[in-house]
């Protein structure tokens, strides 16, 4: 009865169809699944920085300590934190500056009749949850530590500069010397031996705070409760661990 | 090629699949470095070596091992909140060897005024000055100690300023007088003498106030005829205001 069995492979073949996309969704429920899990057990080594915008006075000790600390390249374009300084003119135009990245401090501008308000930001690596600049490394060479730091690593990157692109933050540069990707750390060689990032020790007026996000006795604890806390780019669910208090909605 | 029942192309296409699973092997082992995913989609081993990095910023902690009185006197001043390497740079090398590598020690106002220095974008409420008439020209640890600012406390006394006139005045014939009375000093000019100047007599008129003939002055004040003695100069022309001399 060759036609019989025509039709019964037929109907197996429909039936074996039918399973696949089954189980790809089922794999698709199970994934997400298996990623909560890790994200929930991450809870006490979580670092993030918090950022208290109203403190700031624009010292830029931060951005000379972090050069300092990191061996950053001197030049001023290449930077792992540095600050910005924002008015906000009176028909709701913004203008924003950050002259060598704040290192030496800010001059003292003649002060514009039509500003505002104005008031400084500091910006780094927002280490990302979510890492757009991960994503893209064609080699694994930028990753997520399993405490949540984006690194870089110097040995294998190849310098493509995708992630330099990918990044919504404008926070990477190539380092000239090595020709590889290269950004702020949260100075992991620090913070793994218990010291605060180079930018957080120096800080005068305590606007960076640092620490890790399950801990309640972080000073990053307290600001969480006091303020409400922002972040840079929401819309682009970057999910960034750089929190900012106090910020004005023009920051971009 | 035929194996057993199995038929010559199906062994053909295993030994291609063998072997090409053998050169993908190899290539992975050749190319993907140790410790790749182990813990993710990178080297396992580049995290220890990137916390291994060397360490610039000892951290204040450290500094107050030996510094000690320097750290309590800045603990309770307005600078507490300062770290020591904020203003003396990077001193893990000098925690390291404190005699072969010394700190930088900051001279001069720029160090100062880097936080101090009035800037509209600052928060309100931070203490700035301007540093063209903050006492310019004398550096800022002539009057505030850097592990201490607290500023130093305002003379009250014109005489702690301008020793020299009131010692003076204090032997002349105006020696009742109180600065005060030619003077209108605003307070602030004891605290920035330079930018809050006070007033000075400036008409002839002044001096008539009580030397005048029509003065309602004590009646022991000598009086002149304001209308021709000494001629349309101003008084202090001839009379040092705070030392007259009414006999040539
Ligand atoms: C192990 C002890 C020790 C530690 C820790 C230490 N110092 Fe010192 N420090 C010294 C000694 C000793 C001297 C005097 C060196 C000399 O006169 O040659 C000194 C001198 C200094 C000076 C004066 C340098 C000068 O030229 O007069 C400064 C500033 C200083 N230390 C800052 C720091 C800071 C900031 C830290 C923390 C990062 C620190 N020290 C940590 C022992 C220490
Ligand atoms: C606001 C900036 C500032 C901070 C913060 C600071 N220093 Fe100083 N320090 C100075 C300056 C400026 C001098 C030079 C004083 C002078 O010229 O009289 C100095 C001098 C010193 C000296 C030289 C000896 C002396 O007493 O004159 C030592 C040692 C020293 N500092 C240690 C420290 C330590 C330790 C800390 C942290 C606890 C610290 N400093 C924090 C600015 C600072
Ligand atoms: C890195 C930034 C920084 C530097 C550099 C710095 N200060 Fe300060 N200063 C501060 C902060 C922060 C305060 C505390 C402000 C507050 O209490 O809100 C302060 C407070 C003061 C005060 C007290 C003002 C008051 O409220 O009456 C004086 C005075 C002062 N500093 C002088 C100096 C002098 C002099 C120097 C240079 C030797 C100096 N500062 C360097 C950050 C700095
Ligand atoms: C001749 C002594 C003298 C010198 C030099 C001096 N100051 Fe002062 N400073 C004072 C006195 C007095 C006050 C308190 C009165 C006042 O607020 O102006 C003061 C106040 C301050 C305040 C607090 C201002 C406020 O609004 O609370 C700061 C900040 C300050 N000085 C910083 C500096 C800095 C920075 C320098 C160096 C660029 C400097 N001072 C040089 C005497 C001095
Ligand atoms: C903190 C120190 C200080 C104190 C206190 C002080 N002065 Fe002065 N005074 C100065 C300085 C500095 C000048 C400027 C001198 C110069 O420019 O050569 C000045 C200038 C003056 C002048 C000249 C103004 C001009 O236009 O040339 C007068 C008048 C004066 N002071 C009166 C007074 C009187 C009155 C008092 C007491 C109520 C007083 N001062 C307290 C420091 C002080
Ligand atoms: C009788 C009024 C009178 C009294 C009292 C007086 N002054 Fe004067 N002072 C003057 C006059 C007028 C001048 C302007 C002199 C000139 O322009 O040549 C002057 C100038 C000054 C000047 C600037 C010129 C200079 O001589 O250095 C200072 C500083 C000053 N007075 C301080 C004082 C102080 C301090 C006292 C109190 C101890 C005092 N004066 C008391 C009238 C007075
Ligand atoms: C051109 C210089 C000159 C000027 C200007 C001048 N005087 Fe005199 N004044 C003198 C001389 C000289 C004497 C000494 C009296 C004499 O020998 O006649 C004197 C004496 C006085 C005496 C003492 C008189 C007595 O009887 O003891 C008083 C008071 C006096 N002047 C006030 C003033 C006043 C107020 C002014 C401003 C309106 C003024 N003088 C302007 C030169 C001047
Ligand atoms: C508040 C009142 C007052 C004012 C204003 C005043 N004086 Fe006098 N003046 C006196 C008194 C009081 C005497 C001292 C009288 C005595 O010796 O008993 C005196 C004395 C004098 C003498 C005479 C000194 C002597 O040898 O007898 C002269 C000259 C003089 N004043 C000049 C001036 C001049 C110039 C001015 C304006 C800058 C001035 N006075 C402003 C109150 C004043």
């Amino acid at each position: 009865m060759p036609d019989d069995r025509a039709a019964c492979d037929r109907r197996k073949f429909l039936h074996d169809l039918a399973k696949l996309p089954c189980a790809t969704l089922l794999l698709g429920v199970v994934g997400p699944l298996e990623t909560l899990a890790t994200e929930t057990e991450e809870g006490e080594e979580y670092y993030a920085m918090g950022i208290q915008v109203d403190r700031c006075i624009g010292c830029g000790l931060c951005v000379q300590a972090c050069k300092t600390e990191n061996d950053v390249p001197q030049e001023p374009y290449f930077f792992r934190t540095w600050v910005e300084h924002y008015e906000i003119h009176d028909d709701g135009s913004a203008t924003v500056e950050s002259p060598e990245g704040g290192i030496h401090g800010f001059p003292p501008g003649d002060d514009d009749r039509d500003v505002l308000r104005s008031f400084f930001v500091p910006k780094l690596c927002n280490q990302c949850d979510n890492p757009p600049c991960v994503q893209v490394c064609p080699v694994g060479a930028t990753f997520k530590t399993e405490d949540g730091v984006v690194l870089v690593d110097q040995d294998y990157c190849i310098g493509c500069r995708y992630c330099i692109q990918a990044c919504p933050y404008g926070a990477r540069y190539l380092d000239p010397r090595t020709k590889t990707a290269d950004k702020c750390t949260f100075c992991y060689h620090r913070i793994t031996k218990g010291l605060l990032p180079a930018c957080v020790e120096v800080c005068p007026t305590q606007a960076r705070v640092f620490g890790e996000l399950g801990t309640r006795s972080s000073p990053l604890h307290r600001m969480k409760r006091q303020d409400s806390l922002h972040v840079l780019k929401p819309s682009l669910n970057t999910e960034p661990k750089v929190l900012y208090a106090n910020l004005d909605g023009e920051v971009r | 090629m035929r194996v057993g029942k199995i038929p010559g192309q199906v062994v053909r296409l295993a030994i291609v699949l063998i072997a090409s699973l053998v050169v993908l092997l190899l290539v992975r082992a050749r190319f993907v470095p140790e410790s790749f995913g182990e813990t993710g989609h990178y080297r396992a081993d580049v995290v220890p070596a990137i916390a291994a990095q060397p360490i610039r910023y000892a951290g204040m902690q450290a500094c107050a091992e030996c510094h000690d009185d320097v750290a309590e006197v800045k603990a309770s001043s307005y600078h507490r909140g300062l770290t020591c390497e904020g203003c003396h740079g990077a001193a893990a090398d000098h925690v390291e060897d404190p005699v072969e590598a010394t700190p930088a020690v900051p001279s001069g106002r720029e160090s100062c005024l880097r936080c101090h220095e009035y800037l509209g974008a600052r928060p309100t409420g931070f203490p700035q000055i301007i540093e063209t008439i903050h006492n310019p020209m004398e550096p800022c640890a002539g009057c505030h100690d850097p592990h201490e600012p607290t500023p130093p406390a305002v003379p009250g006394e014109c005489s702690a300023c301008h020793r020299a006139i009131a010692s003076t005045k204090s032997v002349s014939h105006h020696w009742s007088l109180d600065c005060e009375t030619c003077h209108l000093t605003p307070q602030k000019h004891r605290e920035n003498p330079r930018a809050h100047l006070p007033e000075k007599p400036v008409a002839r008129e002044f001096c008539g106030r009580c030397h005048d003939r029509a003065a309602e002055s004590a009646a022991t004040v000598p009086r002149v005829d304001m209308a021709d003695h000494g001629g349309r100069y101003p008084c202090w022309q001839c009379h040092y205001p705070h030392d007259p001399e009414g006999h040539s």
